[in-house]
């Protein structure tokens, strides 16, 4: 019997169809659950679908069957849990400063003449605990507990509520091996209960391990599905690749120039991953005029790095050269001083500043210069500057005085890479240059970072989107768990096979001649 | 190149599109400038009630009160700005006033100069205290209302210890011009006041350094990564409020002839409030002294007008807290209930 059934949903964002006709089934098999991976690169629509699923965004047409019955669009999520489907986000929704027995509970505490029954409480969370084989103590406060056991907490909130369907959303990448085994175990326990797991992973040789049916998407289609046991990774790869909306391809105006920026071992003092070792024996050369792609899944380590060539977080150990010269970077004013640039990856949290008018987000890196005995800014020679980029880059708005907020995605990220710009940097590193923008809007930002090399810029890219690191760089760095596996000119890699290296650490041994090159 | 015909093309800048015909909209114009309107009607509306509140001398009154903890405000202003607060400001003047007072009377004695060695000193300890509270913030990463908070105290604390809680009196004329006296009729701390009023919104206006201030309170990660030295806005924000405080405390003494150990007590509510009427917004990023005046100047004709109408001061404590809690109110609906 099918417990899930997805048929034909499609989903329409400002500018976007995120998702075209989707189709997706779970059912248990004889009382025992299902684990059904949903694949797919980024922006392929797995988000979007999950988010349908459980209800924070309402599909624009198609049906939703759940137990036989078809799920009512207006649902809230919350009553989409009591219906039996819970999601694990990568975020997890625990109160830190709340304990296990209560995350468990919240809002559905076992009372006793009105008031909560604290007894009850511990011995009900203590007793699912243990049945479900999870090593937790219920009176445990939720800050002190590692992301592995916090998932644990999720797992069993979702079993508070007798969830016979359970979305794990990357349940895997911020995990240590021991800990994915343990999770496996806990879903192996899950699924003897019954209970059916759509297992969303970019790790494919877990995907093989683990699960028992899959299902492909590709730029918000469904492509196939069937038993993971018929196919190979490979095949698996494949079929998450295919053939995409194609960006034209960067010509490369002249051989690269002298070597800009070199960056040996460096590590970082407080990694965000508490993974010892975390960035391991990284090395990259940028050279003037070149641009370098780094690929690899969300996770693996590129923006922790960009982050210590900027300056933005402190280094440990290793060295940073610019020019042949040591960079000592102590905060980013360092580092854009020495002539390095970051776009960073969230463009709302630590790019733009939403309130304030376009002019003041373009010139702020940039009004030293700009200000007479540096404090007196020149608003003439600022509002030049700006027109200057807003030209330069066709960003399109009323005036210098709107609000950046006002824009769209693409023109404020044009905002964000002529504030860069303007400085004239001798090494540019932009982190996802278009997250959540639309293609036409991509394919400029493309052109303007050809344009930047072309004038000896050193660039460094980092982007989720295959098709977007193969379009723009002139070499690619593949990067898996902090570390890296692959050095390929962009005209030698396929698709395929950096997704191969992204997923697994090793690149097959393919007909387009794809091979690692010595470091 | 042009973006990709296939697909919707970008929105570009959707700006408030005016009604066709373009209809004076009151009430647009109301939520703009409804501070200085809600001035303007309590100012008729106590001229109306008591022939004694529009008369020159009153007028020049008011503005020599709102003078003392206007400056303070003025402060305030860049303080609320970065997303900060400072509740030790009546503390720190009670402190800083009462200290130049102290040196001048037991160290220096008579001297032509007293005044200057006191305005230059209370100036200067107000500035060191903000500092400190600017690196309390900024180094031990301690909220900024609670390390005023402890500021509050303790600088309170240290005045009435500095002179076992008595006052000190018996300055020179010219000391007391300072807070008496007029340049060309217009009362000196007025004058401070302005002057202080002026650069402070020049510096935020056209200065590099008043940008900055903006860029933190509006997004202190995005400022801190576009190469703007975060920890010493902060630091500066503080220690410039301070120097206010003291400024403020001096004159304050000046005016009321002696330096008090309970003076600028409940100051901070005042200047908070002088900020936060005038429009700015608590998480910070925006603001600007233009309205902390008109929030001062409303407070004090609140208060004056009150007085002149034998309202008793207990009284007029709930009505300038209600006032208050209206005014965020008020600009919380506006910005939410955008025509």
């Amino acid at each position: 019997m099918t417990l899930l059934d997805v048929s034909q949903v499609s989903k329409r964002f400002p500018g976007v169809l995120a998702l075209d006709q989707v189709r997706l089934t779970v059912g248990p098999k004889a009382g025992v659950g299902e684990v059904h991976a949903l694949l797919g690169e980024n922006g392929a629509g797995k988000s979007t679908l999950i988010k349908i699923l459980s209800a924070a965004h309402a599909a624009d047409e198609g049906t939703v069957t759940f137990d036989g019955r078809p799920l009512d669009p207006r649902d809230t999520p919350l009553r989409r849990q009591q219906l039996g489907i819970a999601t694990i986000y990568q975020e997890f929704n625990l109160f830190p400063e709340l304990s296990v027995a209560e995350n468990m509970y919240l809002g559905r505490e076992p009372k006793r003449l009105g008031l909560i029954d604290w007894s009850r409480l511990r011995a009900d969370a203590r007793a699912l605990l243990g049945e479900l084989g999870l090593p937790l103590d219920p009176d445990e406060p939720v800050r002190r507990l590692t992301v592995a056991e916090q998932q644990m907490v999720e797992i069993a909130k979702a079993m508070t509520l007798n969830a016979r369907l359970i979305i794990m959303d990357e349940p895997t990448a911020a995990l240590s091996s021991r800990e994915v085994d343990r999770l496996h175990a806990i879903i192996a326990g899950l699924k003897a209960r019954g209970v059916s797991v759509i297992y969303v992973s970019h790790r494919l040789a877990e995907v093989k391990a683990m699960c028992d049916r899959y299902t492909v998407m590709r730029d918000g289609r469904w492509v196939a599905s069937g038993d993971v046991a018929e196919v190979e990774v490979g095949d698996m790869v494949r079929l998450m690749v295919g053939r995409h909306v194609e960006f034209v391809r960067r010509v490369r105006s002249g051989p690269p120039g002298r070597v800009v920026l070199k960056v040996e071992s460096v590590t970082p003092r407080r990694p965000r991953l508490s993974t010892p070792g975390y960035l391991k024996d990284i090395r990259l050369e940028v050279r003037a005029g070149e641009i370098v792609g780094l690929a690899g899944l969300v996770g693996a380590g590129r923006t922790d790095l960009a982050r210590l060539i900027f300056g933005a977080d402190a280094i440990a150990s290793g060295s940073i050269h610019l020019d042949d010269k040591p960079l000592k970077l102590k905060s980013p004013r360092d580092a854009i001083r020495a002539g390095v640039m970051l776009v960073p990856e969230d463009r709302k949290q630590q790019g733009c500043f939403l309130d304030h008018s376009i002019r003041h987000n373009l010139s702020l890196p940039s009004l030293g210069p700009l200000s007479r005995f540096g404090q007196w800014v020149d608003e003439r020679a600022e509002r030049d500057l700006v027109e200057t980029y807003r030209q330069k880059l066709r960003i399109k708005m009323a005036d210098q005085e709107t609000p950046i907020g006002k824009l769209s995605g693409g023109n404020q990220q044009k905002v964000l890479l002529g504030r860069s710009m303007a400085l004239a940097p001798r090494v540019l590193i932009v982190d996802e240059p278009t997250r959540g923008i639309d293609i036409g809007a991509k394919a400029e930002v493309h052109q303007v970072l050809s344009d930047l090399a072309a004038q000896g810029v050193a660039i460094v890219v980092i982007s989720s989107e295959l098709a977007e690191v193969m379009a723009v760089s002139d070499r690619i760095i593949v990067f898996r768990e902090g570390a890296i596996v692959a050095d390929l000119e962009a005209d030698a890699a396929t698709e395929e096979g950096l997704m191969a290296y992204m997923a697994t650490g090793a690149g097959r041994p393919s007909p387009s001649g794809m091979e690692l090159r010595p470091q | 190149m042009t973006a990709s015909p296939t697909l919707s093309p970008e929105p570009t800048a959707q700006q408030a599109a005016p009604p066709p015909g373009r209809r004076f909209d009151l009430l647009a114009f109301a939520r703009k400038h409804r501070t200085i309107l809600f001035l303007l009607l309590l100012i008729a509306a106590f001229g109306i009630v008591n022939e004694r509140f529009l008369t020159i001398r009153n007028a020049l009154n008011i503005l020599s009160e709102v003078s003392i903890y206007g400056i303070i405000a003025v402060g305030m202003t860049y303080v609320i700005l970065i997303g900060g607060i400072d509740v030790a400001v009546g503390s720190l003047l009670a402190f800083a006033s009462l200290a130049a007072a102290y040196v001048i009377t037991t160290v220096v004695g008579e001297s032509p100069v007293s005044w200057l060695i006191a305005l230059a000193l209370s100036s200067v300890v107000g500035l060191v205290g903000g500092y400190i509270h600017g690196k309390a913030v900024t180094w031990l990463h301690v909220p900024a209302f609670i390390v005023t908070l402890g500021g509050m105290t303790v600088w309170r604390g240290a005045t009435l210890i500095l002179n076992d809680g008595g006052p000190i009196s018996g300055f020179d004329a010219a000391y007391r011009w300072w807070g008496t006296g007029d340049i060309l009729f217009v009362p000196v701390p007025v004058a401070v006041f302005a002057l202080v009023a002026i650069v402070g919104h020049v510096v935020l206006r056209y200065t590099r350094y008043g940008r900055q201030v903006y860029a933190v309170g509006g997004n202190a990660e995005a400022a801190r990564l576009s190469g703007v030295n975060v920890d010493f806005i902060v630091t500066s924000v503080y220690a410039v409020i301070g120097a206010l405080a003291g400024l403020s405390g001096f004159l304050l003494s000046a005016r009321l002839g002696s330096a008090e150990a309970v003076a600028g007590t409940g100051y901070e509510l005042r200047v908070i409030a002088s900020v936060v009427i005038g429009g700015a917004s608590l998480t910070g990023g925006s603001g600007g002294v233009g309205g902390t005046i008109l929030g001062a100047l409303l407070i004090g004709v609140l208060s004056n007008g009150l007085v002149i109408m034998h309202v008793t001061s207990y009284f007029q404590q709930v009505v300038i807290g209600l006032i208050i809690v209206a005014a965020v109110a008020f600009d919380h609906y506006a910005r939410t209930h955008k025509a």
